[in-house]
């Protein structure tokens, strides 16, 4: 009685030369990950719609005149994939010294074993090379905004709009080099429609945007996640029964996600959820 | 304020609390438990079990209540909040948890969100409203605020506060009167639908429109989009069940559901949304008066049976006080010893300046909690606790009746020992030697006595990240939603039909007049929890302390200005709290939360007037005067 999703045919594909056999409608990077291979990613976020936005998931696409992003590409039968070709490889080098010349990727998750792998030299656009190098925005107790370390990826737009938070506190401002994720005329966030649910920070994949307690940590020179646990419970506010991931450091809590595959919560959390843990 | 944990157990002494050993605790506790009964009986001890601590907690502690001390005086907070849910949903289906799951809000094509500002109290059931919304499915909110709920929704019925029965009757009448109703279901898996039918005869779209202030037009277009639609879900929160009749505004929503076949479908059916992390687990688990674990009815002599085999201990065969009487019977002087388990009533209760005389006329109060709350330093013994969610393993059971895994990942401050621990110890000075090693025990104790949980083990819940009853094997799952049964065509599977309701308005106990002319209502904010215990220790930029919200015309006519300090009177007590100006409340209608009841004892102002059937009080709808304040000089 519970309508199942109508039958998907199995299609496959071939990547590196390996022939995988994925479902109907996956990704070039679902079918890369089903063989195995082990795809940069930026931009993407498992709960969010793909942006094309970072283009580091780029692979070649046999037939293909561009080289295509993985991360939103569908598969197609018969496909030929190419993840780790001379032109993907030259496309993410490049790409991640751009990035690494302008951005601040030092809290970015892989950047910089992924700048080893691919050779990247952020440095060669010389010391005059424009950067998005600005003061972090610390206007709440709860989350900092340091878009300094910002790629222009667009997921924090989307978790706060309408593919999940539907508050549309954020947007992007301005053109260009020049465009930034901003609150509406450029407001502190308490003058925003923030309702901090942290959603965004959620989905951050470089730590532009943090936990107030993960920013000051850092800065004082504490941080240290060899040192922390992740335990996954239940959150003590309403009964809608979301599921935390605490991470804690000496008996502290300091970070609270939400498993992105968890059937109540989608990765997504309240205020109370995300930042109410002060009391233990 | 900000509250310290509780790092280290405390006794009275010449009348103030100090410091003492876990021993000496422990002792005095037990002492005094032991104390009341001898001289009174088994039932002058009462239980307040936690509804935000685990199931095995819950589990154990109403073992104690009905195995050590020998009553069914066993009850928990879920008594101010959603008892009625569980009351009505089980007159009529013989099961009091919500019947469909999140998933279904989003596959659904009409959505109705009766008294229930969701959006703000319960954010994430929100985001799976808002799929169904982007999904394509009708919202309807049904509220007397306009509510962040309402906001996203496709009609905004804004109803008088305390009339939810005509407006349920006016849309039954319009659907059966437009020959919507589902005449097949009706007629085979109900019963009593002529009476129901003659009963909501006088309710027609005018009289309605009158009586709750929603215009004909809106009441006919939820009705049709309701009755019309292949799936659809009724949701309510605490503006269905936070009146004195509330078990009927329960019974009104859920014979709408009967009317027209939306219920036991995938899709179909209703939910009532849950204020606290574990208020469904704490009435599964039996640590309520009337049931046994897996909400099995103690007056039933085989389930009896099974539990005095299964526990060694003789049951009585009787109900227990529920959290009002339990109070009513300490005013009295019946119940003479409490043992309150991370319960807060001085400050939660309505009307909390009786709950205090009542408390305080205890021979024998202790209090186990996190924090040294209003009521905790009222006890005689103060036990401190682990925070359930972060200090301690077990199971929490949500809204949607799914049960997940609560993981242990810090210690807890100072000696604060876990629930379960410190029951055990207490039942071994009791002469009951219980020892558990670990959650997982007591979750198979548990699974062993109560069928819906059977099939649940830890590996399980891990495995399927949560499980929702009734799970009665090990290898086999139910479907997301309840009641299934109601469909089938053979009469032996389809069981005991669902009765319709019949049903009488009764308007709000506190009566509006010139003397109290506005209509106070409560409720919650994003950012805060309940009495603010919690929710104090963490620094939102939202918050902005306890308010009077006003709308426009009623701050007017007040000659009242925003952040202007005001005394706020009703027939009971009286608080001085700045003005906040509101556009979403309709003239008449002003709103405070209870957040921050030690700025302002919003309770002071609400009625005791209580739900017979459920014990539930009218928190939604108080008299209440505003007036200026005169500077004196």
């Amino acid at each position: 009685m519970i309508p199942l999703q109508p039958p998907r045919r199995l299609v496959d594909v071939e990547v590196d030369g390996e022939s995988v056999r994925v479902p109907e409608g996956s990704t070039i990077l679902d079918a890369c990950t089903a063989a195995g291979k082990d795809v940069p990613t930026l931009c993407y976020g498992d709960t969010l719609t793909p942006k094309n936005a970072c283009r580091v998931c780029v692979v070649e696409v046999e037939g293909s005149r561009t080289l295509a992003p993985a991360c939103s590409r569908k598969v197609e039968p018969g496909m030929t994939v190419g993840t780790d070709t001379e032109r993907a490889r030259h496309s993410r080098k490049v790409v991640l010294e751009l990035l690494g010349s302008s951005v601040d990727l030092s809290t970015t998750p892989r950047a910089a074993e992924w700048i080893e792998e691919y050779g990247a030299e952020p440095g060669r656009f010389g010391a005059d090379a424009a950067t998005v190098e600005q003061p972090a925005k610390v206007d709440n107790e709860l989350y900092v905004r340091d878009y300094a370390k910002c790629i222009l990826c667009y997921k924090c737009v989307d978790a706060c709009g309408d593919q999940w938070q539907n508050t549309f506190a954020i947007g992007v401002a301005g053109r260009g080099f020049d465009a930034t994720i901003s609150t509406e005329f450029d407001a502190p966030l308490t003058d925003s429609a923030c309702v901090y649910c942290g959603n965004c920070v959620e989905v951050c994949p470089t730590g532009a945007l943090s936990f107030k307690t993960e920013f000051d940590m850092r800065a004082a020179g504490t941080w240290d996640e060899s040192r922390q646990t992740e335990t996954t419970t239940i959150c003590s506010y309403c009964g809608v029964g979301c599921n935390l991931t605490l991470h804690v450091q000496d008996n502290k809590i300091v970070k609270v996600t939400s498993p992105h595959d968890n059937p109540v919560t989608h990765g997504n959390l309240c205020v109370k959820g995300r930042f109410g843990f002060g009391y233990v | 304020m900000s509250y310290d944990r509780l790092t280290h157990p405390l006794v009275r002494e010449n009348g103030v609390l100090r410091r003492a050993t876990w021993e000496e605790a422990l002792d005095r506790a037990a002492e005094g438990f032991r104390r009341n009964v001898a001289e009174h009986g088994p039932d002058s001890f009462a239980m307040l079990s936690c509804a935000r601590s685990t199931n095995e907690m819950n589990y154990v502690g109403q073992k104690f209540a009905r195995v050590v001390m020998g009553t069914n005086n066993v009850d928990s907070c879920n008594r101010t909040c959603h008892a009625p849910s569980v009351a009505g949903l089980s007159a009529v289906f013989g099961s009091g948890g919500g019947t469909s799951s999140y998933q279904e809000v989003e596959d659904t094509d009409v959505i109705v969100m009766w008294g229930s500002a969701a959006r703000n109290a319960h954010p994430i059931f929100f985001q799976h409203v808002l799929k169904g919304i982007h999904n394509g499915a009708r919202m309807f909110a049904v509220d007397p605020r306009r509510t962040g709920t309402a906001q996203w929704a496709d009609l905004w019925l804004g109803l008088n506060v305390g009339t939810d029965i005509p407006l349920a009757h006016a849309v039954a009448r319009e659907i059966i009167h437009a020959g919507l109703h589902n005449e097949a279901f009706i007629e085979r898996a109900t019963t009593g639908f002529e009476e129901f039918r003659e009963s909501v005869e006088p309710w027609t779209l005018g009289v309605a429109e009158q009586v709750t202030g929603v215009p004909a037009d809106a009441i006919r277009e939820l009705a049709h989009a309701y009755a019309r639609a292949d799936r659809a879900q009724l949701c309510w929160t605490l503006g269905i069940t936070e009146h004195h009749n509330a078990t009927d505004n329960v019974r009104a929503l859920i014979n709408l559901s009967l009317l027209t076949g939306h219920v036991g479908r995938y899709g179909s059916g209703l939910s009532p949304l849950r204020g606290q992390n574990n208020v469904q687990g704490g009435g599964d688990m039996g640590a309520i008066p009337n049931r046994l674990p897996g909400f099995q009815d103690i007056l039933d002599p085989g389930i009896r049976t099974a539990f005095e085999q299964a526990w060694g201990a003789p049951i009585q065969p009787r109900y227990g006080y529920n959290l009002t009487q339990m109070l009513e019977a300490m005013g009295e002087g019946h119940v003479t010893t409490c043992y309150l388990i991370g319960e807060n009533p001085v400050q939660s209760e309505a009307d909390s300046l009786a709950c205090v005389k009542r408390l305080s006329m205890l021979d024998h109060l202790v209090v186990q909690d996190i924090f040294l709350t209003k009521t905790a330093q009222m006890a005689d013994v103060v036990l401190p606790a682990s925070a359930a969610w972060c200090e301690a393993d077990g199971t929490f059971t949500n809204s949607e009746r799914r049960v997940q895994r609560v993981r242990k990942a810090l210690d807890p401050p100072g000696e604060a020992r876990d629930d379960i621990e410190i029951l055990c110890e207490l039942a071994r000075r009791l002469g009951h030697d219980w020892h558990y090693d670990g959650a997982e025990q007591v979750w198979d104790e548990l699974r062993s006595v109560s069928p819906v949980h059977r099939g649940m083990t830890y590996p399980r819940l891990d495995e399927h990240q949560g499980i929702q009853w009734p799970c009665f094997t090990e290898d086999t799952l139910e479907p997301p939603y309840l009641h299934a049964r109601l469909w089938e065509t053979d009469p032996v599977k389809r069981g005991e039909p669902a009765p319709f309701a019949l049903l009488r308005h009764s308007p709000p106990v506190d009566l509006l007049d010139e003397e109290y002319p506005l209509r106070l209502t409560t409720g919650r904010r994003l950012d805060s929890y309940n009495t603010g215990v919690q929710s104090s220790g963490f620094a939102s930029p939202l918050r902005r302390g306890e308010t009077i919200e006003l709308c426009p015309e009623d701050a007017e006519r007040l000659g009242v200005v925003a952040g202007e300090e005001v005394r706020i009177s009703s027939r009971r007590g009286s608080v001085i709290a700045p003005v906040y100006i509101d556009p979403a409340l309709r003239p008449g209608l002003v709103f405070m939360t209870f957040h921050f009841p030690d700025e302002v004892d919003t309770n002071a102002l609400t009625i005791e007037a209580t739900c017979p059937i459920a014990g539930t009080a009218e928190f939604k709808a108080a008299a209440v005067r505003v007036e200026k304040l005169v500077k004196v000089g």
